[in-house]
């Protein structure tokens, strides 16, 4: 196949990848999206092997790793719980990049076999866009695996901090600019392995300092990074179909970033920098004193929501954990047979990672329609008579509208306080992730159902009867 | 005077940025998670490059550093392409079956 030919390929599988993206727009269109996906990778690797025709030595054990790869994603893809999704993404991230690691590693051995040149005599640009993609791809590596345990709680969640972190970090960065420099004038390999080291030590460094309940921001993060990395050994290969997909990787990730951080109200660079969740905690110890609460039981629960016209549902992380969600469909649907207008309320940082409440709501058959976002129905809480909030606390606290000194204030909360009644479903009244007391608990028209999500749900439905 | 092929990759790089930038903003945020996974599979297509160069060898010499590099960045990215793909698959079925429901 001619170099043209092939390009021509490549780039139709690059407009399939735009497509494939473009389909999300709405989950009617989506699966055919992810269809187009499909195709355009189908495409793009027919095209590799026929464009280098060599279907004799080396073809078969490419044919066999292609398999065994296959063969342990799909096994990965259908045993997957949804709570695990962000582990799984995480973990699938640092494949991405240690794969555009390997691919620069190949590239600088064996320049021939991408018509870069000669080892040790390689074009300097070439030289430039491969060791870009080997830096961003291990930095996306490492960072990724310590997301991954931090997320599999392997690895504790609050964050690792230490003096100068920053400084050995802006170091480290230095460095790698520096290291490619001397590449480039040298073509040393020695260079060349220092450099991957280097970035691999500052994936780790970049992640370690940030803390669980920003782990959102870093997926994103990193999702962003895998991206860019394929544009540099897309840039490398003169390949197309690397280049856009990467440019669209790259800017997916950002914008999923940029959301998430705005969910939070906190800035990139706050994220980044690290340390939230280590520093609040001492806060709230401090000034709490023991305030009246009223606690209630699932009859009570109950009761409030029979005679209730409307619900508005707030799901949480705690949900997730607890495994309630299909309880909780269970419970929406009695109580819809009894004529009770539902909706659920999604704040965006509701999960460990953009749109995992979402998934977790359609795996338990809750029809996306039903679902709606912070701006959607923020002024529908003024208007419905029962909240019920199930594992979620920070994302309804109103502190974050008052309290000019709580770590969470300014962020976009759901105003459950505007409803009629309140149902808390929480295990105890400990605050959540950001480490602030919700004086919500404390409130009148407050009822806290103190237990286990997917319990308490399941004794709410039994007395619905 | 000719223009440097680099050039013409530079405009796709840009350009598919902003293409990338419209694009994302489109997606409902019910797909957010969707989204992460498909992106997650289509920037295995790295594997392009891992193909590239398991198959530079000839007959004597399979197995060198370069091809072995190459072997495992197709195995990591396989297992990418496939699990992104059809994990996606099975969370967007989910958002069919509803719509049947009703």
């Amino acid at each position: 196949m001619s170099a043209n030919l092939s390009a021509v390929f490549y780039l139709f599988s690059g407009v399939l990848f735009i497509l494939a993206l473009r389909g999300l727009s709405s989950p009617k269109t989506s699966r055919q999206g992810n269809f187009f996906g499909i195709l355009g990778m189908i495409i793009a690797i027919t095209v590799t092997f026929l464009s280098i025709g060599n279907f004799s030595s080396g073809f078969i054990y490419v044919l066999i790793f292609l398999l065994i790869g296959g063969l342990v994603g799909a096994f990965i893809a259908y045993k997957i719980p949804m709570t695990s999704m962000p582990e799984l993404v995480a973990g699938f991230h640092s494949l991405v990049g240690l794969a555009a690691v390997f691919v620069a590693i190949s590239a600088f051995l064996n320049p021939q076999a991408f018509n870069l040149g000669s080892p040790g005599n390689i074009k300097i640009s070439s030289l430039i866009e491969m060791s870009i993609g080997a830096a961003i791809g291990a930095i996306t590596f490492s960072g990724s695996i310590i997301a991954f345990l931090k997320l599999r709680g392997i690895m504790s969640g609050s964050p690792i901090t230490f003096k100068g972190q920053h400084f050995i970090n802006l170091l480290l960065g230095i460095s790698i600019v520096v290291l490619i420099f001397y590449l480039c004038n040298t073509q040393s390999q020695s260079f060349f392995w220092r450099l991957i080291e280097i970035s691999l030590l500052l994936g780790l460094l970049l992640i370690i300092p940030i803390g669980g309940a920003d782990m959102p921001v870093v997926i994103s993060m990193l999702n962003s990074y895998s991206g860019w990395a394929a544009v540099g050994i897309g840039f490398t290969l003169e390949n197309s179909a690397l280049i856009i997909t990467g440019a669209l990787v790259g800017s997916s990730g950002a914008i999923l970033s940029y959301i998430m951080c705005k969910g939070m109200n906190r800035s990139f660079f706050n994220v980044i920098l690290g340390g939230f969740g280590a520093t609040e905690k001492s806060l709230s110890s401090k000034g709490k004193e023991q305030k009246p609460v009223k606690s209630g039981n699932a009859e009570d629960a109950a009761f409030l929501m029979k005679n209730a016209s409307s619900v508005i549902i707030v799901p949480g992380y705690g949900m997730a954990v607890a495994q309630a969600q299909h309880a909780l469909r269970e419970m929406v649907d009695v109580l819809k047979k009894n004529g009770i207008k539902i909706k659920y309320a999604i704040h965006p940082v509701a999960g460990r990672m953009p749109g995992h409440m979402n998934v977790l709501l359609a795996e338990a058959n809750v029809p996306y329609d039903e679902v709606f976002e912070l701006d959607e129905i923020n002024n529908d809480f003024a208007n419905s008579d029962v909240a019920f909030v199930i594992g979620a606390n920070d994302v309804t606290n109103p502190a974050a509208k008052t309290d000019t000194q709580s770590p969470i204030y300014g962020m976009p909360i759901l105003d459950v306080e505007r409803c009629k009644s309140v149902l808390f479903v929480k295990r105890s009244l400990s605050p959540g992730y950001a480490g602030v007391d919700n004086e919500l608990f404390y409130r009148d028209n407050t009822l806290m159902l103190f237990a286990d999500a997917k319990k308490m749900t399941e004794e709410i439905v039994k007395n619905l009867d | 005077m000719e223009i440097d092929p680099f050039i013409f990759r530079l405009s796709i790089f840009i350009l598919s940025i902003f293409i990338g930038y419209y694009v994302v903003w489109s997606v409902t945020p019910s797909l957010h998670t969707p989204l992460m996974s498909v992106t997650n599979a289509i920037s295995s297509v790295i594997i392009v490059g891992a193909i590239i160069a398991g198959l530079s060898t000839d007959s004597q010499n399979i197995f060198n550093v370069s091809s072995i590099f190459g072997f495992l960045a197709i195995f990591l990215a396989a297992i990418n392409i496939f699990g992104g793909f059809l994990v996606t698959q099975r969370m967007l079925q989910m958002y069919k079956k509803k719509k049947k429901d009703k």
